[in-house]
């Protein structure tokens, strides 16, 4: 590779803009420029320089800020087009189904709804090309972080004490002249600027104050944690790493944990609870007027069981682990697993009663309960009256070909067909018992069963999550956050001091950014020391900014 | 007298007192050559005193109703708008100390007020917390978020000055229109206020049955005239106007008129008072801001952002995973408010990086620095009324 040699005889790497010794511009940009481009120290940087191989080039494109920015743009536009309709996951059936989703973008949204679905964008964020999108900006902030972040420390790290004149006459604070005793001063100004706890070197008449380098490696620290934060959300997708399971559990349930072999839970009630003006404070009576009901409390409360370790497959001697309240905010945790209260179902069927009575006298003899969970085949009520369940239809949708019809497994709308047998009727009676429906599909019957009663319970749903990536993820925001901090509060100051040839002194300060308090300080060193003023090089109002008396009183 | 109207005097209090403050900021602005000046110190002075003095009232508010309801007053949209300016103003306070200029404050507290003037627009009945809310987290990440919106929002009060100052109004131009545009757009918050505000001195009333988008039976009570129907809409108040035309469920009409009432009521403000001064609005604010230095205006935008964004991303995100962890099983689920807090997330990502690499400053930073407060008050007002994920309030 070929390399620059400066007038001071230093060999610079090719692409260089500011002599690395004494930092004399060298390129013919840096020179047309009235200030120095201070951004990485004028050190030539990997993308500047490679420009030739396939390597070089995607190298190249990842490196360019110009695309970083574009990057982060369009995943800026792209998350924003996901909010216009909720997305799969938010509509009724969660997107499972795709003719159901269609059909919802369609029903609720019209021709945009299904335009919009059919492009894809009512799964936005888990479609190939966002992704895409997040990975080249993963991809991006690797590279640019090397191809800058080294050349700048390598340059801060051997940064020369007394750099060419033309190098302060470039910053944009500097100053120059004549001074009494140059010697005095910059002994002076050393004093002031150790004081200010500034890092001071001297050689040949010059001085560097440095404080905060520590400072120029946030951006690479926190670029840092955003790829270690990426790459625990990539984790997410290796199997064993994440589990997302939901289920529903009834009151006095036991059910195997979803997602969780080995553990199991009970549920020992649900609760649900309102504001009423009765139970809350009277500061809130005005709003619960106003809104109505208000929910205070979603509550399930479990005992949860672990099979012992190496127990048999299948064994039933769980050991009760620990009885819990799971409240919204309070998940369940437990071996890495968090189990939520999500979801539930008040007064779901349990068990139904019914009674045995003939249809003319009205004269019962007996009555039976039907678990929902359990029932029976048969149903003795002694006296020679029995009561036998020849089906049982859940969730009763009407018939199809004359036959009944359960849409789920779950008891919402349960319906019988019983054959009951007297001692009047030993051949026995058919009848079809749903919810406010008895039909006697094989002729009049002299009996019918009446409902009496029905028993309920509620049903919570719950959320069972496992996530090993947030050790990661936690460990790659923490990162994160350290550089922000660290870029962000904390400034990288430097001073330049020195004696120049015909008894004056020169000055120059620079720093990353926050340029009023890096005033301020070379003000307190200006006026301690005796340096010639300074001026911003940069601030073309300031000549008329100057404090002035425009008013007298 | 108990808390809670205590609580509410106390906000009244603050309100006046930035009215004050900014009377007094814009005496010292006035008086002055540049911003060195003598005058500028000594009014200023006065007008920090008293933006100071409206704070510690409106932190008084903030207090009395924490200690009235037991939460932290941030669970609504008249609470959170209401915290939000007060923020705002104590960044604006904060930036006084850090440059000691009147500016700041001249400008930061009547965007305050309009922002205080909005939020008590909203039902301000202190409610208990639905379950979602019972959490420290409400208090961590609500509060911390705000501020961070809050600090970056200062870089749009600087932005708004540097363009003002800046931007030719003799000469037409793309800028001088969009600049207007900012203008107009605070009008038509006004126009929301003054028209909320007398509709509901006259007690207008309009109730109406409706279905909704889960086909449910519905109703919904309009305090406006109905320019649009909800759904299948039935009438039950006697003697108020039809709506012009019924709105399809997804749409929630009532939000819709009231919209469109505000921009009704903040065209025809701002043609008034265009008409009665015979000046753009831009051109009736730029003496205000002329004696600023641009130089300065940047560094303060600048600096809000690099003290903002931290804050931002702590509160408005790593926060906000933590308690989406604890209440929803997942630190991250694509809700719109998440997504827009991680839009103006990247969009001031955006805005670092191409003042840093591509040396946006000055007059691009500033048109940047006023869009970003456009997407946070985006986020504030259009998410949670319009979008309505998880976060919707009220």
């Amino acid at each position: 590779m070929s390399s620059i040699k400066c007038e001071c005889g230093h060999l610079n790497p090719e692409g260089t803009d500011i002599c690395q010794n004494c930092g004399r511009p060298l390129s013919t940009e840096e020179k047309s420029k009235k200030l120095a481009d201070m951004r990485y120290d004028g050190a030539a940087i990997r993308s500047k320089t490679h420009q030739r191989t396939v390597v070089d080039k995607i190298w190249n494109f990842f490196s360019s800020v110009k695309i970083g920015v574009s990057i982060i743009i369009a995943i800026l536009v792209a998350a924003a087009v996901g909010t216009i309709l909720p997305q799969v996951f938010y509509i009724p059936g969660g997107g499972a189904n795709e003719a159901q989703t269609a059909q919802y973008y369609e029903d609720n949204y019209g021709i945009f709804g299904q335009i919009y679905n059919a492009l894809g964008l009512s799964d936005l964020y888990g479609s190939w090309w966002f992704m895409t999108l997040v990975g080249m900006l993963g991809i991006s902030l690797v590279v640019v972080s090397l191809d800058r972040g080294i050349p700048l420390y390598k340059s801060l790290k051997n940064q020369r004490v007394d750099r060419h004149p033309s190098f302060l006459k470039r910053q944009r604070l500097y100053g120059e002249g004549q001074v009494d005793d140059p010697d005095a001063v910059m002994k002076k100004a050393a004093e002031k600027l150790k004081e200010q706890r500034y890092n001071i070197r001297e050689k040949n008449g010059a001085l560097l104050a440095e404080k905060g380098r520590w400072a120029r490696w946030g951006p690479y620290v926190n670029h840092l944690g955003l790829i270690i934060f990426l790459f625990g959300v990539m984790l997410r997708a290796l199997p064993g790493f994440y589990v997302d399971e939901s289920m529903w559990i009834r009151e006095g349930e036991i059910l195997a944990v979803k997602g969780a072999p080995g553990l199991y839970l009970e549920n020992k009630g649900f609760t649900f609870d309102v504001y009423t003006q009765e139970n809350t404070d009277e500061v809130f009576s005005e709003a619960i007027d106003r809104v109505g009901t208000v929910a205070s409390n979603y509550q399930t409360d479990v005992a949860l069981y672990e099979t012992p370790e190496g127990a048999l497959p299948g064994s039933t001697n769980a050991e009760l682990v620990k009885e819990y309240s799971i409240v919204v905010n309070k998940p369940l945790k437990h071996e890495g697993f968090h189990i939520f209260q999500m979801d539930f179902k008040l007064d779901e069927l349990s068990a139904m009663t019914f009674a045995l009575e003939n249809k003319e006298t009205g004269e019962s003899l007996g009555e039976l309960t039907v678990n929902l969970d359990d029932p029976q085949k048969d149903y003795d009520l002694g006296n020679g009256a029995k009561v036998e369940l020849l089906d049982y239809y859940p969730d009763f949708d009407g018939f199809e070909n004359g036959e009944p019809q359960t849409k789920t497994p779950v008891p919402n709308n349960p319906a019988f067909l019983f054959k009951m047998t007297t001692p009047e009727t030993p051949e026995g009676e058919t009848s079809f018992v749903a919810i406010r429906q008895t039909l006697e599909p094989l002729g009049e019957n002299t009996h019918k069963l009446a409902f009496q009663k029905a028993e309920t319970r509620d049903v919570s749903g719950l959320t069972i999550r496992k996530d090993k990536t947030i050790p990661v993820i936690v460990l790659g925001g923490t990162i994160f956050m350290i550089g922000l901090v660290q870029g962000s509060y904390f400034n990288h100051r430097r001073f330049w001091i020195r004696k120049s040839e015909n008894g004056q002194v020169m000055v120059a300060g620079h720093t990353s950014k926050n340029w009023v308090a890096l005033q301020r300080e070379l003000d307190a060193v200006t006026e301690y020391a005796g340096l010639p003023a300074y001026t911003d090089q940069r601030d073309k109002e300031a000549q008329t900014d100057k404090p002035e008396g425009d008013s007298k009183s | 007298m108990n808390l809670v109207d205590l609580s509410g005097n106390l906000l009244f209090t603050a309100f006046i007192a930035y009215l004050a403050g900014t009377i007094l900021f814009g005496g010292a602005v006035k008086g002055s050559k540049n911003e060195a000046s003598a005058s500028n110190k000594r009014w200023g002075k006065l007008g920090i005193t008293v933006t100071i003095i409206g704070f510690l009232a409106h932190l008084g508010y903030f207090i009395t109703r924490w200690m009235a309801s037991g939460h932290a007053p941030v669970s609504n949209m008249f609470e959170f708008t209401t915290a939000f300016g007060m923020l705002l103003v104590g960044a604006a306070i904060l930036f006084y100390f850090l440059y000691k200029t009147p500016l700041v404050g001249l400008f930061a507290l009547p965007i305050a007020l309009v922002i205080l003037g909005y939020a008590a627009m909203f039902p301000r009945d202190i409610q208990p917390l639905i379950p979602a809310l019972q959490s420290h987290w409400l208090t961590i990440h609500v509060i911390t978020a705000a501020l961070g919106e809050a600090i970056l929002a200062i870089s749009a009060v600087v932005g708004l000055i540097y363009l003002l100052k800046n931007i030719d109004l003799t000469k037409k131009s793309k800028e001088r229109k969009w600049l207007e545009f900012i203008m107009y757009t605070l009008v038509v918050v006004l126009g929301f206020i003054v028209i909320t505000v007398g509709f509901r001195a006259a007690g207008y009333e309009a109730a109406f049955d409706y279905v909704d988008k889960n086909d449910m039976q519905a109703e919904v009570v309009y305090h406006m005239p109905p320019l649009f129907g909800m759904n299948e809409y039935n009438a039950k108040t006697e003697g108020t106007m039809d709506p012009l035309a019924e709105m399809p469920p997804i749409i929630n009409a009532k939000t819709l008129t009231t919209f469109t009432w505000s921009v009704i009521a903040g065209t025809i403000l701002y043609f008034l008072i265009r008409l009665i001064t015979r000046r753009r609005i831009a051109e009736l604010v730029k003496p205000l801001a002329v004696k600023a230095n641009s130089q300065l205006m940047d560094e303060i935008g600048y600096r809000s952002v690099l003290i903002g964004f931290p804050v931002f991303t702590l509160g408005a995100l790593i926060f906000a995973m933590i308690w989406a962890h604890e209440a929803w099983s997942r630190f991250w689920g694509w809700d719109p408010k998440e997504v827009w807090a991680l839009i103006t997330w990247l969009f001031y990502a955006a805005y670092l990086h191409l003042r840093l690499s591509r040396g946006w400053e000055g007059r691009k930073s500033a048109w940047l620095a006023v869009i970003g407060f456009a997407i946070i008050m985006f986020n504030l007002v259009a998410v949670n009324l319009v979008i309505a994920g998880l976060h919707s309030y009220a």
